[in-house]
């Protein structure tokens, strides 16, 4: 071996590179919901980059009511030991302590969740404070932004979970990605009314319209069911999705979720969708959000 | 030899494939993305990006693209491999998951998430073998490192006392990322070791 080699003392955790970085390895991917280690097991041999854990999938939080909180520690941890993809977990919006319990446990991974009760009305929590990375959801631009500023280090589309409906994934999907096209034609005095009206620190605002995208990893989450709804997110300019209650909840699981890997890889080629799509047994049933009163919709919560 | 720009692809299957089109073209290559074997017919080299190995070793298979890419790589068709990649590229995997498959091509053993969960992921300068100027800075993701290589194999970086860049031909890994960094040293190396095969082959 060379003499030449040697090496630096100081590896530093936590930047936002790493936390970033992070994010980047999982486009491309779907990342699943699962309530078990059995579960999350059928997930990662289908082809999910990661699985969330949570204790009740949005569907069954939705049926059953009440608080819905962090899931119990033990079943976080007999998942980590379950997989070797990464492992993420849901905090309150606001619930700063469950997010520190989270990172205790070695999740790779924080989703602070409008799918459980929000714990604080006002105050999301600061992102910055941990070395565990966030991910938060948005339903437009200027939300997406505000999470970055406090330390998000990637943004999904908040859709409406636990429905197995897409529309709204769509409608926050299409309103991000309008927003930052029309940011594309301001000219620099633009930009400062800009920041007003989205709401959003001035240098994260110009730093989207000079890329023509966030500066953070954009996942697809709530209410995808099948393959041809992951190819659509995927279509429509997500860089991956989160599959909540629709793989767990459908007939066949397993076959449901290798179907939507597939499909989101190749997001841009119908016979492959059409083969993906086909047996796959009964999907989930579905709630129309229209007929969901105001206080029922998850994406109404955070700001 | 041709002066044309070399055509590299990079495995699209899954991960993070659009930082590293990005910097082989900042290195002067011409880079597509690859998912089909018809894809992979076309290009000079190819690069395994970062992402889930797991996941995409079962694409691979599943799509029928882990054959054809065995075939070229022991043709001697130039891979590099980030992270997942190295772990692709490895001959061997101490700890697979059940039926993990890899490309091989490197005599090597890669340990899985050696350097720890997210929560250990780091960044952290190297000097790396055939990178002249100022170290590479580092960037490591629930990264693997390379337990032993084989006599054919030369150790290019190591970080304290795990290596984490190695070639072996005109195979080259590394368990970190430098697509994230926007220093584009290390694909430019990759670029040159394509330019070389190709001008070797057309003699």
């Amino acid at each position: 071996m060379s003499s030449t080699i040697s090496e630096n003392q100081t590896p530093e955790t936590g930047t936002a590179r790493v936390k970033r970085g992070m994010a980047e390895q999982l486009k491309g991917g779907v990342i699943m919901d699962v309530v078990n280690a059995e579960q999350a097991k059928i997930a990662e041999d289908a082809g999910a980059v990661a699985v969330m854990a949570l204790e009740r999938v949005p569907a069954d939080i939705r049926k059953d009511g009440g608080v819905a909180r962090m899931s119990d520690p033990n079943m976080i941890e007999e998942i980590i030991e379950a997989v070797s993809i990464p492992v993420m977990a849901k905090s309150r919006i606001g619930h700063f302590v469950e997010a520190q319990v989270l990172q205790s446990l070695g999740v790779d991974y924080i989703d602070e969740s409008e799918v459980l009760t929000p714990a604080d009305e006002v105050n999301h929590s600061d992102k910055f404070a941990f070395t565990t990375p966030f991910v938060c959801g948005a339903t437009n631009l200027g939300e997406a932004l505000r999470r970055i500023a406090e330390g998000a280090a990637m943004i999904r589309s908040k859709g409406e979970a636990g429905t197995g409906n897409v529309v709204e994934a769509v409608r926050h999907l299409r309103q991000i990605k309008n927003e930052i096209a029309r940011l594309r034609g301001f000219d620099n005095n633009e930009l400062y009314a800009a920041a007003k009206d989205l709401r959003a620190p001035y240098e994260l605002v110009k730093e989207v319209a000079e890329l023509g995208k966030l500066p953070v990893v954009l996942f697809s989450a709530g209410g995808v069911a099948t393959p041809a709804d992951a190819a659509l997110m995927r279509q429509l300019g997500a860089e991956g999705v989160f599959v909540g209650s629709g793989i767990f909840k459908s007939g066949d699981p397993a076959k449901r979720a290798a179907a939507i890997v597939k499909a989101t890889t190749f997001y841009d080629d119908p016979k492959i969708i059409a083969d993906a799509s086909r047996n796959l047994g009964e999907a989930m049933v579905g709630i129309n959000c229209d007929t969901l009163p105001e206080a029922e919709r998850y994406a109404n919560r955070g700001w | 030899m041709s002066h044309e720009a070399p055509v590299i692809g990079v495995l699209a299957l899954q991960g993070d494939v659009r930082e590293h089109l990005i910097a082989l073209a900042a290195a002067d290559a011409v880079a597509r993305p690859v998912r089909r074997p018809e894809e992979l017919a076309e290009v000079d080299g190819l690069v395994i990006p970062g992402g889930e190995s797991t996941t995409i070793s079962k694409l691979a298979v599943l799509f029928g693209v882990m054959e054809p890419l065995r075939a070229r790589v022991r043709a001697g068709m130039p891979v590099y491999g980030t992270c997942a990649g190295m772990i692709l590229l490895a001959d061997k995997i101490l700890d697979p998951r059940s039926g993990q498959e890899t490309v091989g091509g490197i005599d090597m053993i890669v340990r899985r998430n050696a350097f720890g969960r997210q929560n250990e992921s780091f960044e952290a300068s190297l000097d790396v073998n055939g990178i002249a100027g100022d170290p590479v800075e580092g960037v490591f993701i629930r990264a693997p490192w390379v337990e032993s290589v084989g006599a054919e194999a030369e150790v290019l970086a190591e970080h304290e006392g795990h290596i984490v860049a190695v070639r072996q031909g005109d195979a080259l890994a590394t368990s970190f990322h430098p697509e994230l960094t926007g220093d584009h040293r290390v694909h430019a190396l990759f670029v040159d070791m394509v330019r070389a095969n190709r001008a070797a082959a057309s003699l």
